[in-house]
């Protein structure tokens, strides 16, 4: 980009560079003709040796149901919609909870010692154990109590299942971004006079929460397949309502409708976190290199 | 030496500081008087950079006394914040916070260390840039200027606090040749308003330049000390020659 302060001067491009050109362009013409060939020959492979399987008819009918998909459509869909506002509740709490679980990680002096115990105790528990079984310590195990103040609802209980074990999950990415923000950042602002606690309020964490929106954002969308778990408890999400309807049709297209729309949900998120990383120039070297991935 | 009356502004006194096995200042001491710029010289590893970050409690030392305005700020039952608001540091790698425009970077310690509300913190700054020639990049993100330009905003950043003493760690080494200019013609106007300085750096021009004395360090101590014209000029001892000898090689 420079300041052309005079008109650019007419160019015409070499011999040498016009034989460049047509060798790039009789390239890219054959790698497009490649593609295209791969692209029809794998597909048509693996339809039909889907089609020609000896169950296909059988599956076809059980599986792939226009009837039963139109039929079933608006309770799954339905479901749909309980497991997008859990997943919404559930990222709020589990970012605010993974934040204050990072940060208590932080803490220095003596004081804090239960609290950097209690937090690195958590983090290594419900990181290690399975969502499924948390699910069902907790959506079982809580209303056993029989304390008062409790609640009973499946969704709230799935909900807290999921909080618990996705923050563990996101609090080692929050602590990752902390860790990445140079020692450098730190001194600069102690040596302002900023605290400890004003340095990583203003200097480190603004730095590191923007690192690790691209992560952030990949566990959003393992959140909302993750949603679908909560019907292990009796909510009737797109998985429960989905297993109803297959119950009442004696068929399993539902299921096939409900993953579709579990696909159809995640997609827009997964793009998104890619134009994100892409616009804000976080796929580092890679977006660095400005197309770097055609180097030859 | 000049013998004045008043005690200097800063005084290290048998400062010790290892890392490890390695140690890095061996009893080191140094006077740095009011007004006055001291020059830091020595090469790679021999504690300049350490030294400074000592004066700047961005570390902690294992022996010795730091006195700044008579006071020592060593003492661990001081509040270091505090101190270090009195001390202006500026690093090698300029070090700007990468996610607040330029005006914000100064402005960050005057709003959160002094409480100064914001207008009059923004005033202070654009005073600041202005003097600093880049009140024009106020509102620019530190990555859409050149190095020096980085430097001098690093330079206004630690200026707004009003330092006692600004420690310079060699502030021009990261820049390409011909941005080196720019920092150093700013620190010779700071050095003409009356700053204290001490400056770690590899521009012996400079350090004849603006140096009222010149620290030889080596092997963790000031190994020479002197005017310019006498450590750079005509230097007493072996190691100052053979430094000297190796830079203009």
């Amino acid at each position: 980009m420079t300041t052309g302060a005079a008109a650019p001067v007419a160019w015409e491009p070499s011999e040498h560079q016009r034989a460049r050109d047509a060798y790039r362009r009789s390239r890219a013409r054959r790698s497009t003709a490649v593609a295209v060939v791969s692209t029809i020959a794998l597909t048509a492979v693996a339809v039909l040796g889907l089609v020609s399987s000896p169950g296909w008819p059988r599956v076809k009918a059980s599986f792939f149901d226009p009837e039963v998909a139109r039929a079933s459509l608006p309770a799954v869909l339905e479901g749909l919609w309980l497991n997008i506002r859990v997943m919404a509740v559930c990222a709020v709490v589990i970012v605010v909870v993974a934040l204050g679980l990072a940060l208590a990680r932080t803490l220095r002096g003596p004081v804090f010692f239960p609290l950097r115990a209690l937090a690195t105790g958590y983090v290594d528990v419900f990181r290690g154990l399975p969502l499924i079984l948390v699910l069902l310590l907790v959506g079982f195990g809580l209303p056993g109590l029989r304390l008062q103040g409790v609640p009973t609802s499946a969704v709230v209980l799935g909900g807290l299942a999921l909080v618990l074990t996705y923050s563990a999950y996101v609090a080692e990415v929050f602590r990752a971004g902390i860790e990445s923000v140079h020692p450098s950042q730190v001194a600069a602002a102690r040596s302002l006079g900023l605290t400890r606690g004003q340095a990583m309020r203003h200097v480190v964490l603004p730095q590191a929460v923007r690192r690790v929106v691209p992560p952030l954002l990949n566990d959003l969308v393992a959140l909302s397949k993750d949603s679908g778990l909560i019907s292990i408890l009796g909510a009737i999400d797109a998985v429960r309502a989905a297993q109803i309807e297959t119950a009442r049709y004696a068929n399993f297209t539902p299921y096939v409708v409900a993953g579709v729309l579990f696909v159809l949900l995640t997609i827009p998120l997964t793009r998104f976190t890619d134009a994100l990383a892409r616009r804000s120039g976080w796929l580092g070297a890679q977006g660095a290199l400005a197309g770097g991935g055609a180097l030859r | 030496m000049t013998a004045t009356n008043a005690a200097p502004l800063l005084r290290v006194r048998g400062l010790r500081k290892t890392f490890g096995d390695h140690v890095v200042l061996d009893d080191l001491s140094l006077d740095v008087e009011a007004h006055r710029v001291v020059v830091l010289i020595g090469a790679s590893g021999s504690g300049k950079s350490t030294l400074l970050r000592c004066v700047d409690l961005l570390e902690d030392v294992d022996d010795g006394v730091i006195e700044l305005e008579g006071q020592d700020i060593t003492d661990p039952r001081l509040d270091a914040n505090a101190v270090r608001a009195r001390i202006g540091m500026v690093f090698q790698s300029y070090n700007l916070f990468p996610h607040l425009r330029v005006l914000d970077n100064v402005t960050l310690a005057p709003r959160l260390v002094h409480r100064t509300p914001r207008p009059q913190a923004e005033a202070e700054a654009m005073a600041v840039l202005e003097r600093v020639g880049l009140a024009d990049k106020a509102r620019s993100f530190p990555d859409e200027l050149s190095g020096g330009q980085q430097q001098r905003v690093a330079i206004a950043r630690a200026l707004l606090g009003r330092p006692a003493v600004m420690l310079l760690d060699e502030v021009t080494s990261a820049l390409d040749p011909e941005l080196v200019g720019e920092v150093l013609d700013l620190l010779v106007e700071l050095k003409s308003t009356g700053l204290t300085m001490v400056v770690a750096t590899h521009e012996m021009g400079f350090a004849r330049e603006v140096a009222d004395e010149v620290c030889f360090l080596h092997a963790g101590r000031v190994h020479e000390r002197g005017t310019a014209a006498q450590v750079l000029g005509d230097p007493q001892e072996e190691r100052t020659r053979e430094f000297l000898r190796r830079l203009h090689a």
